[in-house]
């Protein structure tokens, strides 16, 4: 197959960037995305030139590493697919693709394709956990849950991290990220007890990172290469609402919600 | 070296209890006086640094990714055994054990194994109580399946993300202590060298993957948790960045590095597709539940697999195997599947694989149940092969996946470095040469959340330490030769890239130590890595710059270790004269082509240590006694 490619080259956060376009022959369809800018990669720097930097590891869509948006599709045009496992059987011989980095004020970007989304792992320290001190557990069949409980639990812990949601969104709203951590735990007894509290200090740390609000827009949805659904939006909303009375009631008290 | 295994006195099922009783304990107060580093944020390392910082010890973790989240536990598919029983079917502590220790060939350490097993059942209620979502039943309990080298099913499992899943529980436990200030988290920072003063691992040297900047940290002691090797062969089912640098380093530092030779390849892989093949992927050994492994009985048979009548199917594995079927341990399994491609019989375009079939199964349960078991691995499979499974047979071939072998610890986790513990893949313990499906995930978790919480706060009280910050001339010393290396790396500026470099040490090690491995293949080898590491060190290039995010130069410093360890590897190979689990000497074969033993002259485990690069390593061995289980031929059939 034969590509045009025009990649976002971005030196540092520090400077502007550009898109380079780049001629490609002899691309095979069983070729990865990656793996086609693998070879990209190989040719410049033997050349001596900068390869393109882009995130990525496992390669098997599921550490949420890699972060392409690809002709304005965050991870291209597959559904359900992240980029990895994108493969160039996708797209028509002679195509020309645009790859950029994810666009969104909370995840600047670091050096070409690569963008920085610790924004993410500071919502999950506010509280996308149980709070449970390993050793405090009781036996694991003392709480049965239903299989549909266990099973939409699942489906919300699905999520990634990758930040497609994000980069979807004209608002750049990570809200369902953040509900889908939220609805996980939500489905959950264990997550009951800290079940308010978590979904306001998470919709409010969400907020200080800068992301936007959600606009329902659903083109997060959309984009998520793991299918996660917008219905989380809307039960996260209900949880925050409650946990914001709840602050309301308990103002003045040591506690914060329950 | 001396090689103390410390293990315990007392019945083997008595162990744990006594020497938990017998530790010396840090009083509360006292833990957040002591700080701990943790290298690595996979299952060991995530479940670690969050245990430790409940217990009140000062912890500083690192990860060489963008966040904790990513390490490459979170791809691991299939389950994580527990001898839990809740099938009453005969599973116990002790099956669990005895499975583990006669998976493994006879070639792990009894004491740690049962430890493990016994400490299994409360993995899973400690993940459960974080919100894993493990699969139920109807009634609401937990339910199970079977994996190779058991006739129990003890797996508990999270569709095919078990991994992601309880990686992401000890990731939220990790958060909760990053955000209450109890863990300093740093990302995209890679260790690149230990600090050892007056005898004691004190500290790391870290790589700043943004800013390139060379940092020192110290600590009372470190926790390596850096997972395996997989990597040396290039092409694995490892993520790309996973590499042996940290143990490499650790162990030139002093620290012994035991089994290098034993490596897993995994039998259930997708097949690789051209010379642009980045890595391989894993299809979940869950699969041989339901599907069936068969090749055509004629040799270059290039019918479709439709047009194959069942009369002249082989299913190789019910056939040899006939009690473990297509449920045979993986390196049995692997073996098998690379025999019958050898006699001509693979099938797919390259001749190299065989079929994992579900007709059946789609048949007996239908199509709806077969994808909930396992609709993720099928949809993976046609997003990378464009084939349907559920329409036609996936096709699999062997591919190297885990490695067994790592820095030798003693029962306490502890290296031969004082001070210097290893969690996880990057340590030898458990599963001697060939681990069991689904026991990794135990392993990773057993360590970090029981195990080191309890041994480590015995070092720490049994050992006066001086105190030492990164002013020390040690941590100089150290940081000017990552810098001089660094600065090595960048200035050849020939014509060669590490990738380049890496693939051939890849296609070295896969021809000659691979799933088959003789006298001649080994020295083979050990001629043509040395070679290639001298022209790495004359025609690398490197371009851009070290004060910036160079992911060449990332690699670059991987493969100069790779290019270190594959030798030791080798000669790991070549001195164990017999075939044990993962590790086939052609030499040492049963008249029907299985494994062959050697208790005689073998039955130790196999330490190195580091004379200098080039120089061969000394040997040092390990007696393995077996006071509970004897030793015989290990059968599947």
């Amino acid at each position: 197959m034969n590509i045009t490619l025009h990649v976002w080259r971005q030196k540092s956060a520090r400077e502007p960037g550009k898109l380079v376009t780049y001629k490609r022959g002899d691309v095979s369809p069983d070729m990865s995305f990656l793996e086609m800018i693998d070879v990209l990669n190989e040719e410049l720097a033997a050349k001596g030139e900068e390869p393109i930097a882009f995130a990525h590891d496992c390669r098997e869509g599921i550490c949420g590493s890699c972060s392409m948006m690809i002709d304005g599709m965050p991870h291209g045009p597959q559904d359900l697919t992240t980029t990895c496992q994108l493969h160039m059987r996708t797209f028509k011989d002679g195509a020309e693709i645009t790859v950029e980095p994810w666009r969104a004020a909370a995840f600047p970007v670091v050096k070409d394709l690569i963008v920085d989304r610790e924004a993410f792992d500071r919502i999950i320290q506010q509280g996308g956990f149980v709070s449970v001190n390993t050793g405090n557990a009781q036996d694991a069949n003392a709480i049965p849950i239903s299989k549909e409980a266990a099973d939409k639990a699942f489906e919300a812990a699905a999520c990634i991290g990758c930040g497609a949601c994000v980069a979807a969104c004209p608002n750049a709203s990570a809200m369902l990220f953040v509900s889908a951590k939220v609805a996980q735990m939500a489905e959950l007894p264990q997550g009951q007890p800290e079940r308010y509290r978590r979904a306001k200090k998470m919709v409010d740390q969400h907020d200080a990172e800068g992301f936007g609000a959600c606009r329902n827009h659903y083109e997060c949805e959309a984009a998520c290469p793991k299918g996660i659904s917008v219905r989380y939006i809307a039960q996260l909303n209900r949880d925050y609402l409650k946990a914001s009375v709840a602050v309301a009631e308990h103002a003045g008290r040591s506690s914060g919600p329950g | 070296m001396k090689l103390d295994a410390k293990i315990p006195s007392g019945p083997i099922a008595e162990k744990w209890d006594r020497h938990r009783f017998e530790v010396k304990l840090v009083n509360p107060a006292n833990k957040r006086k002591f700080s701990v580093i943790v290298v690595g944020t996979g299952l060991a390392g995530a479940s670690a640094a969050a245990t430790l910082a409940e217990l009140g010890y000062k912890v500083d973790a690192f990860c060489f990714h963008d966040s904790p989240r990513r390490a490459h536990s979170i791809a691991a598919q299939g389950g994580i055994n527990a001898a839990k029983n809740y099938q009453n079917d005969g599973d116990s502590v002790y099956r669990l054990f005895y499975d583990t220790v006669k998976g493994g060939d006879f070639r792990a350490r009894e004491a740690n194994v049962h430890r493990l097993a016994e400490v299994s059942r409360n993995i899973i209620d400690q993940c459960v109580a974080q919100g894993v979502p493990f699969a139920r039943e109807y009634g609401g309990y937990l339910a199970n399946r079977s994996f190779g080298g058991a006739q129990v099913s003890r797996t508990f499992y999270a569709a095919g993300q078990t991994g992601q899943q309880l990686l992401l529980g000890a990731y939220g436990a990790l958060s909760r202590q990053i955000g209450s200030g109890n863990v300093k988290m740093h990302t995209y920072t890679e260790m690149l060298d230990v600090v050892v003063i007056d005898g004691k691992a004190r500290g790391i040297v870290t790589r700043n993957l943004r800013s390139g900047a060379i940092e020192s940290w110290a600590a009372d002691a470190v926790l390596l948790c850096t997972g395996g090797y997989s990597n040396v062969f290039y092409l694995s089912t490892n993520a790309k960045g996973s590499n042996v640098t940290a143990t490499w380093r650790a162990h030139k530092r002093g620290a012994g590095f035991a089994n290098p030779c034993y490596t897993q390849i995994h039998p259930t892989c997708i097949p690789q597709s051209g010379d642009h093949q980045s890595k391989l992927t894993l299809m979940s050994e869950s699969l041989r539940n339901d599907g069936r492994v068969w090749v055509p009985k004629q040799k270059g048979d290039k019918r479709a697999s439709q047009d194959i009548p069942e009369s002249e199917r082989d299913y190789y594995l019910e056939r040899k195997y006939p009690s473990f079927g297509n449920l045979s341990p993986r390196d049995i399994a692997s073996r098998a599947a690379k025999e019958v491609c050898d006699e001509g019989r693979g099938v797919g375009p390259t001749g190299l694989g065989v079929y994992l079939d579900f007709a059946d199964a789609i048949k007996r349960v239908g199509e709806s149940t077969v994808a909930e078991r396992y609709g993720n691995l099928f949809d993976m499979y046609e997003r990378i092969t464009g084939e349907n499974p559920y329409k036609q047979p996936m096709r699999i071939f062997p591919a190297p996946h885990y490695t067994m072998g790592g820095l030798w610890v003693d029962y306490n986790l502890m290296s031969t470095i004082p001070g210097l513990h290893v969690l996880g893949e990057a340590n030898f313990s458990d599963h001697g040469a060939n681990r069991l499906g689904a026991s990794a995930l135990m392993q990773g978790l057993a360590d970090g959340y029981f195990v080191i919480p309890i041994t480590l706060g015995h070092y720490l009280a049994s050992n006066p330490l001086e105190k030492v910050d990164t002013s020390h001339e040690s941590f100089k010393a150290v940081e000017n030769e990552v810098r001089e290396k660094t600065k090595k790396l960048m200035s050849m500026k020939g014509k060669r890239t590490p990738d380049s470099f890496h693939r051939e040490l890849g296609r070295i090690m896969w021809d000659n130590c691979g799933m088959a491995r003789s006298t001649e293949s080994l020295k083979k080898a050990l001629q043509r890595i040395p070679a290639l590491r001298a022209e790495f060190w004359e025609n690398l290039n490197v371009p851009g710059a070290d004060g910036d995010t160079n992911q060449v130069l990332e690699n670059a410093g991987r493969v100069a270790d790779f290019l270190e360890f594959a030798e030791l590897m080798c000669m790991d190979a070549l001195t164990r004269e017999e075939s044990c689990g993962g590790h086939f000497r052609v030499e040492h074969q049963t008249p029907d082509g299985e494994a062959k033993r050697n208790d005689e002259d073998f039955c130790h485990s196999s330490v190195w240590e580091h004379q200098g690069v080039g120089k061969p390593a000394t040997l040092h061995k390990e007696a393995l006694v077996f006071e509970n289980v004897k030793l015989t031929q290990r059968s599947y059939k």
